[in-house]
């Protein structure tokens, strides 16, 4: 499996990553050299293999369904880049 | 008492105990080497120092007392990956701006519920995605070990380059530092230091900034085995804010230091002897053999069959579980924004494509992809099924043996541009520590001896689940023979 630039644009949309046009190419080739490095998993034996959650069993910890955090707002916003009167403020989504 | 800064964490403590001298003395001490040195070494990015005085001050109380925690009075740095409440935390990234956390890591808050004292943060590769600390937003930290007759500026391994640093020139005690693929044990061999992964779940991940959920673990990195022990103590807990973190008491690994190894069965992994190795390396890990059979400890040959698999099922996993942690980074709700044309997408985009440096991106790149329609069994989850075969490997193998014991890195520390522009190049230095993160198992590296440039190299043991103790004994031995005491030599 190769990537092409098309490929890595599509995939660039995907992460909200703002990839030039002339990066495209080049970056197709870096991925392509890690991907095909990657290729030799290929040879392990994985038929009837579960997949690796931990070395250590345990079960997930359960826990009262109670309010346990929270009333923050100034905390919520303290690192916001831009906010206003107690909302975070985001570019225009609606015409 | 001469020089506070050169102390053994655990001698500090004892002195501060003591009353030999106070915490406000020794933190002084630090904060004034840090002020000489930090322009050269660049290991911290954040120094603390009023804060620092504070928290000295309040030690001193208490251990006017006669009272205190394990650590009262000892100044730390902190790994910059760690979230402290009031302290500027970037993970060494653009994209956090000057974010602030309004809350404490619970790593970082058990340090100070004992009574350690905060320097500040200390440089890392960006997200801690690197082997070399070069991806650092502020540049990286140089290694305060140079080889012999030559002034080419090496690194101290990555991710946690400004820990070693910072530990190995005396710039603090003791630091937390953080692993995924060998973030801990890379830099502790590279500075001559001792640093420990431990079993995934002792630690508490709440407040760490998060890079592979599955793989990363905090851990301490400290002079000597015994200091290894005693911070990773006070780190490790079982947390209710962390779902993975495990609930069960936290040993006194302290006291594993220097019991025996007579009678131990230490594991050799044929796999672990690569193509290319240097013999040096070759040859420190034959004495570290020698040294353990001279203790005791009765060697056997094992086959860790699929060691070959880990990286490259590593460099799926990591940057897929990246892909996915690093999407919260949007620059809406924290961080530094960039508006692009305007619109909410191009706000995403380029706040991404400004914030996030290559390296970062080249992995959420290839973590994208391998999630993407079509793509998620074909990569994630036959990597994570090769991650089971590495587990039953180890499992295999632990039939035979207590522990395992490896070198810690393929080469010693390396000069800045010496591995070129392959990415791949770079990613091989973590050949002998990526399997412990991708089985889980604790795995500790302390120094063993110097190579024929005066740079030090490191030997790894790695334990099974839960049994970190085995690592201490058999590090404490090997750090016990090799009696290794060199330093680097002062040039800055």
């Amino acid at each position: 499996m190769s990537v092409d630039k098309n490929t890595v644009r599509k995939v660039a949309r995907l992460a909200r990553i703002a990839v030039p046009e002339e990066r495209l190419e080049p970056m197709a080739k870096e991925l392509n050299g890690i991907l095909a490095w990657i290729e030799q998993l290929n040879e392990v034996d994985v038929a009837g293999v579960d997949p690796m959650t931990t070395p250590v069993a345990m079960q997930l910890p359960m826990r009262e369904d109670v309010v346990t955090d929270g009333s923050k707002q100034d905390q919520v916003l303290a690192n916001a880049p831009k906010s206003e009167e107690g909302f975070f403020v985001v570019p225009k989504v609606v015409e | 008492m001469t020089n506070l800064t050169q102390l053994t964490l655990s001698d500090a403590v004892d002195g501060l105990k003591a009353k030999k001298f106070s915490s406000q003395e020794i933190t002084q001490a630090f904060l004034t080497q840090i002020d000489k040195s930090n322009a050269a070494l660049n290991a911290y990015v954040v120094v603390t120092a009023d804060k620092a005085l504070d928290m000295a001050k309040a030690s001193d109380a208490k251990l006017a007392k006669g009272k205190g925690g394990k650590l009262e009075g000892a100044p730390l740095g902190i790994k910059d990956l760690f979230c402290t409440k009031g302290v500027r935390t970037t993970a060494c990234s653009n994209i956090l701006g000057e974010f602030t956390p309004t809350y404490e890591s619970t790593v970082t808050q058990n340090l100070w519920d004992e009574g350690s004292v905060m320097l500040g943060k200390l440089n890392m590769d960006e997200f801690a995605m690197g082997s070399s600390n070069e991806t650092s937003r502020f540049g990286p930290p140089s290694n305060p070990w140079r080889r012999k007759n030559s002034n080419v500026k090496l690194t101290s391994g990555g991710s946690s380059g400004g820990s070693a640093t910072a530990v190995s020139a005396d710039l603090c005690l003791a630091a937390t530092a953080s692993d995924t693929g060998g973030s801990i044990r890379q830099p502790a061999a590279f500075t001559g230091l001792v640093g420990i992964k431990p079993t995934y779940g002792r630690a508490s991940r709440y407040g760490m900034v998060a890079f592979a959920s599955s793989l990363d673990q905090a851990g301490p990195l400290a002079k000597t085995v015994k200091d290894a022990a005693l911070m990773l103590e006070v780190m490790c807990s079982g947390d209710a804010k962390d779902s993975t973190s495990l609930h069960l008491p936290v040993p006194q690994w302290t006291k594993s230091v220097g019991k025996s190894i007579k009678g131990m069965k230490i594991g050799v992994p044929k796999e672990y002897r690569v193509d290319g190795m240097p013999e040096e390396i070759e040859k420190l890990w034959s004495q570290g053999i020698a040294w353990a059979k001279a203790a005791g400890a009765e060697i056997v040959d094992v086959s860790l069959p699929h060691t070959k698999y880990a990286l490259p099922a590593y460099y799926i996993v990591a940057p897929a579980e990246a892909s996915s942690n690093l999407a919260r980074y949007d620059g809406i709700r924290y961080g530094a924004r960039q508006p692009g044309d305007g619109s909410l997408t191009s706000t995403y985009e380029t706040t991404r494509a400004k914030g996030f440096g290559a390296e970062v991106q080249r992995r959420l790149l290839i973590g994208t992809y391998v999630l993407s329609a079509g793509y998620y069994d074909a990569y994630y989850l036959r990597a994570q099924k090769v991650r089971t075969r590495i587990l039953q490997d180890f499992e295999e193998a632990f039939k035979q043996c207590d522990a395992l014991l490896t070198p810690a890195t393929p080469s010693a520390a390396f000069g800045y541009g010496e591995k070129g522009d392959d990415p791949v190049a770079m990613y091989l230095n973590d050949i002998f520590t990526v399997t412990a993160n991708l089985a889980g198992l604790p795995a500790i590296a302390m120094p063993a001896g110097l190579d024929a440039q005066g740079l030090p190299l490191g030997l790894q043991v790695i334990g099974k689940a839960l049994d970190e103790e085995a690592c201490f004994k058999v590090a404490a031995a090997i750090e016990d023979a090799a009696a290794f005491t060199a330093r680097p030599e002062k040039w800055w």
